[in-house]
């Protein structure tokens, strides 16, 4: 089978960004990776574009079209293609790109992520986030997005004994290796107080628990791994990919406490790739709120179901623990514009693969995965990275 | 013009009287109804019936509410729970009548029917099922 | 008319509940002297999720489930309330639907102020004994609305009860209905206004008082009944002090209206009051109880009802819904923010 490569990356600052338009901001990651990667506009085969709902946020549908324009490749009639799975649109924007090459059809594509949540006041941007959830099942009698993971939290921690220092474990985390990211929304650390007292959101889950309304754009360009040299140097390659679904309302899974679509995608992807969880070095997992990393770190295999908690309490997802989490701060601390951060996780592990992570930098790092959701876990996507 | 009615409307029997269905081949229970069984697939097709749920259940997991949609807001803090019916399915509800200190996992609960949302001051009222601990029996 | 009567009955009082004394204070007036006066203690609110319609719906199915009937078979529906969630848009298909009743059936939704939903029961008889219908459900509920600050914010309250009316087997049959009924201008509301107007004293001797003497006593005389012939008496209650007047100046004692006197631990349902009073009765009566009955509605008129309980009370199975009593014990207090939040966003304009 042909192998993928990833040969260039690129990222805007996360964000309340009023300065910065749709346009500009994907304009801004793309042109980054494109100048990263060695290509030439014309290298261009297709471009695939992960936005969650840029209809609700800035009022434009038809974004695949847009951004080919924007980026000044209409005349060039490239393919240009919008994918959404809610907050793994951009996830699938990163798998659909490498199918297409993998497939034979496409040698070069470039893959774009981009959401811009602040031109809508904050109630708007909440309600349009609970388009995720099952709108005639879910949202309609009173259940908030935050409320669904809350609602997880609470059943693993009847079931577990998951604690909420735990989650407040995983914030302060992620809030310590933001503050070592240039490019996140946060980049100050807090404490487990902070963390514990927050004012609640939907219990047990409080402001500091949930990631936060974010513009912000991110991008990548994938090769067919035996043209990538004619570029580059700097080659990561996707050794593994993986996706799955699952029932759209949380009342619908098998196990509350279990994103069985995360855990497909994983199969898929390590059987693909041919390696055992033990094998990954570093992790960006979606953190939409803090029980959702526990719960992943259980899903993709890292820990037994239920022992996400002990895991974090036992420190081994820090920079320095044994399998670090979410080196770029997550989206808590790093942001969550929704469409951008699936490819943004991607860009984050190619970077600790190349060794350009500066002070986030985890030493040896040869295999990365990055951990997509959509929803409260109704998609999921896998990417699994080696460095050459 | 409002719009949206016909979208509540036509779920009139889910929210009123949790009308579900049932496929005839396993004999689960859905709710809301489906077009086919996910299980039996093309075996159950033109099989689904139709069947009302009772409306008992527990609370299998909750979240108290305490940042809610503008719909919701003047209820804030107000408990939200998946439970689980007697026939099977799981749903997910408000929780009415006691104190948000009160819900606990594993509590029985039947439904009641109450204001669920309205479209805006002028627009219609859509009713439906919030959930109450069950009585207790004499 | 012997054999047609009430087949089943159910009502609904929601959980809330504000202090007289609570109300009083935020306005600067002595709590315990106005629930002496009033002959009120507390009052029902409405929860922010409960309207006429989820009321009756409540007492509708609280009905049905002490009786066997299919409700297929229910032929027409009135819901009679001053406080109906539509201005255009029947309460009676909303509950028409949620009884599963529908789609053969006669609805229109009524209104006559406190005596709407008697007015139900009337049309109701009349439609079973033209035998245009096997069984009608009339509802009388309310959450009835008043300015803060007004005399009538210390009882304007929620409720409802719920009768199906047929001719199989009856718990209490309706020997004979009538109503007296004239244009007085004693309490009324504007459409388009949210609260409700009143003439003051005006709403007593040529309102309540001319209006029920007048009914019952050509009831009695109609059936040829003394008030002792009676064991219990209902009457419309606005406070605590009129109906023991009423029954006063009729010849009805204390024992006999008390069991359908709820007025000062609920206040006044308005279209719920005789109702919920009747529920009460009907949850302890025994087969050959005579029942009086003598609703109100401003504007003005009086139904009144001469009923008899028969053996079946005894087969209905009155204990598969709450007792008025038990949903009168189930109670939460709010304080008068609460009650302004709710009953302002309620009734929002």
């Amino acid at each position: 089978m042909r192998e993928v490569a990833i040969i260039g990356i690129g990222i805007t600052k996360f964000g309340e960004l009023w300065d910065k338009s749709f346009r500009q901001l994907i304009g801004e990651a793309g042109s980054k990776a494109i100048l990263d990667s060695g290509i030439g506009g014309t290298d261009i085969d297709a471009m695939y574009i992960g936005s969650m709902s840029s209809g609700r946020f800035v009022g434009q549908e038809h974004v695949g079209a847009l951004v080919a324009d924007a980026s000044g490749f209409s005349h060039m009639h490239i393919p240009a293609t919008r994918t959404e799975g809610a907050c793994a649109s951009g996830g699938l924007a990163v798998r659909e790109g490498y199918l297409s090459i993998l497939s034979g059809l496409n040698d070069v594509v470039v893959i774009g992520g981009i959401e811009k949540m602040n031109d809508v006041g904050g109630g708007s941007a909440t309600e349009t986030l609970a388009t995720a959830a099952d709108q005639e099942w879910e949202a309609f009698f009173g259940a908030t997005f935050p409320g669904l993971y809350a609602m997880i939290a609470k059943r693993h921690m009847h079931e577990y004994g998951t604690t909420k220092r735990n989650l407040a474990e995983v914030a302060v985390k992620n809030h310590a290796n933001g503050a070592k990211n240039p490019y996140a929304q946060y980049q100050r650390e807090i404490t487990i107080e902070q963390a514990m007292n927050a004012t609640p959101v939907a219990y047990p889950l409080g402001l500091l628990d949930c990631s936060p309304v974010t513009d912000g754009a991110a991008a990548i360009v994938m090769c067919a791994a035996e043209k990538a040299k004619k570029y580059t140097d700097k080659i990561i390659k996707i050794i593994g990919s993986g996706q799955g679904s699952d029932t759209l309302p949380l009342h619908g899974r098998r196990d509350i406490c279990t994103l069985d679509a995360t855990v497909h995608a994983a199969k898929m992807a390590y059987n693909q790739a041919n390696i055992k969880p033990t094998d990954i070095d570093l992790a960006e997992v979606h953190d939409c709120f803090t029980i959702a990393e526990i719960c992943a770190i259980e899903d993709l295999g890292f820990v037994n179901k239920g022992e996400g908690g002990k895991a974090v309490e036992n420190k081994i997802t820090t920079l320095d623990g044994t399998l670090p989490v979410n080196t770029s701060g997550g989206l808590k601390s790093k942001g969550h514009p929704v469409g951008a951060t699936g490819v943004a996780q991607v860009v984050e592990i190619v970077k600790q693969l190349r060794g350009e992570a500066e002070k986030r930098q985890i030493k040896n790092a040869k295999i990365g995965l990055a951990h997509n959701v959509g929803g409260s876990g109704a998609t999921s996507v896998i990417h699994i990275m080696e460095a050459e | 013009m409002k719009s949206n009615v016909a979208r509540f409307w036509r779920e009139i029997p889910q929210r009123y009287n949790l009308i579900g269905n049932k496929c005839d081949s396993c004999k689960r229970v859905f709710f809301p109804p489906r077009e086919a069984c996910p299980y039996c697939r093309r075996k159950s097709m033109g099989k689904m019936k139709e069947c009302k749920l009772k409306g008992k259940g527990k609370i299998i997991t909750y979240s108290i509410i305490h940042a809610g949609p503008e719909a919701f807001e003047e209820q804030i803090p107000y408990p939200v729970a998946i439970v689980e019916l007697d026939e099977g399915p799981r749903i997910t509800t408000q929780i009415v009548d006691c104190n948000v200190s009160d819900v606990k996992i594993g509590m029985k609960v039947e439904s009641t029917f109450r204001r669920i949302q309205e479209d805006g001051y002028t627009g219609a009222i859509y009713y439906g099922y919030k959930f109450r601990p069950i009585r207790k029996e004499k | 008319m012997t054999e047609i009567g009430i087949i089943s009955y159910g009502a609904y009082i929601p959980r809330f509940r504000i202090k007289t004394e609570e109300i009083a204070k935020v306005w600067g007036k002595d709590g315990k002297t106005i629930s002496r006066g009033l002959g009120i203690n507390e009052k029902t609110v409405p929860g922010i999720d409960q309207d006429t319609a989820t009321i009756s719906v409540e007492a509708a199915r609280a009905a049905l489930k002490r009786c066997n009937i299919d409700p297929q078979e229910i032929g027409a529906i009135y819901i009679g309330s001053e406080s109906h969630p539509y201005a255009v848009k029947p309460t009676g298909t909303i509950v028409g639907e949620a009884i599963g009743a529908t789609p053969d059936i006669m609805v229109a939704d009524y209104e006559f102020a406190c005596k709407a939903g008697t007015a139900g029961i009337q049309s109701c008889t009349a439609l079973v004994k033209a035998e245009m219908a096997k069984y009608g459900l009339a509802i009388g509920a309310d959450t009835s609305q008043a300015a803060p600050g007004d005399a009538l914010e210390f009882s304007a309250s929620a409720g409802g009860g719920a009768f199906i009316i047929g001719k199989d087997s009856p718990i209490a049959t309706i020997n004979h209905t009538l109503s007296y009924t004239t244009d007085t201008p004693d309490f009324w509301r504007r459409a388009e206004r949210k609260y409700p107007s009143h003439g003051g004293r005006f709403t007593g001797g040529p309102a309540y008082f001319k209006h029920i003497t007048n009914a019952a006593k050509k009831m009695m005389k109609k059936v040829n009944t003394k008030p002792e012939d009676y064991n219990y008496a209902i009457f419309h209650q606005p406070n605590g002090k009129f109906p023991v007047k009423v029954a006063k100046i009729l010849g009805f004692t204390m024992d006999q209206i008390k069991q359908g006197l709820m007025v000062p631990n609920i206040g006044n349902t308005y279209s719920g009051a005789t109702m919920v009073g009747l529920a009460s009765v009907l949850d302890i009566a025994k087969p050959g109880d005579r029942i009086f009955l003598t609703s109100y509605g401003s504007g003005a008129g009086s139904d009144s009802f001469d009923m008899t309980v028969t053996d079946e009370i005894k087969t209905i199975k009155r204990e598969n819904a709450p007792s008025v009593k038990e949903m009168v014990k189930e109670k939460e207090y709010i304080d008068y923010g609460t009650y302004a939040k709710i009953t302002d966003l309620l009734y929002w304009e």
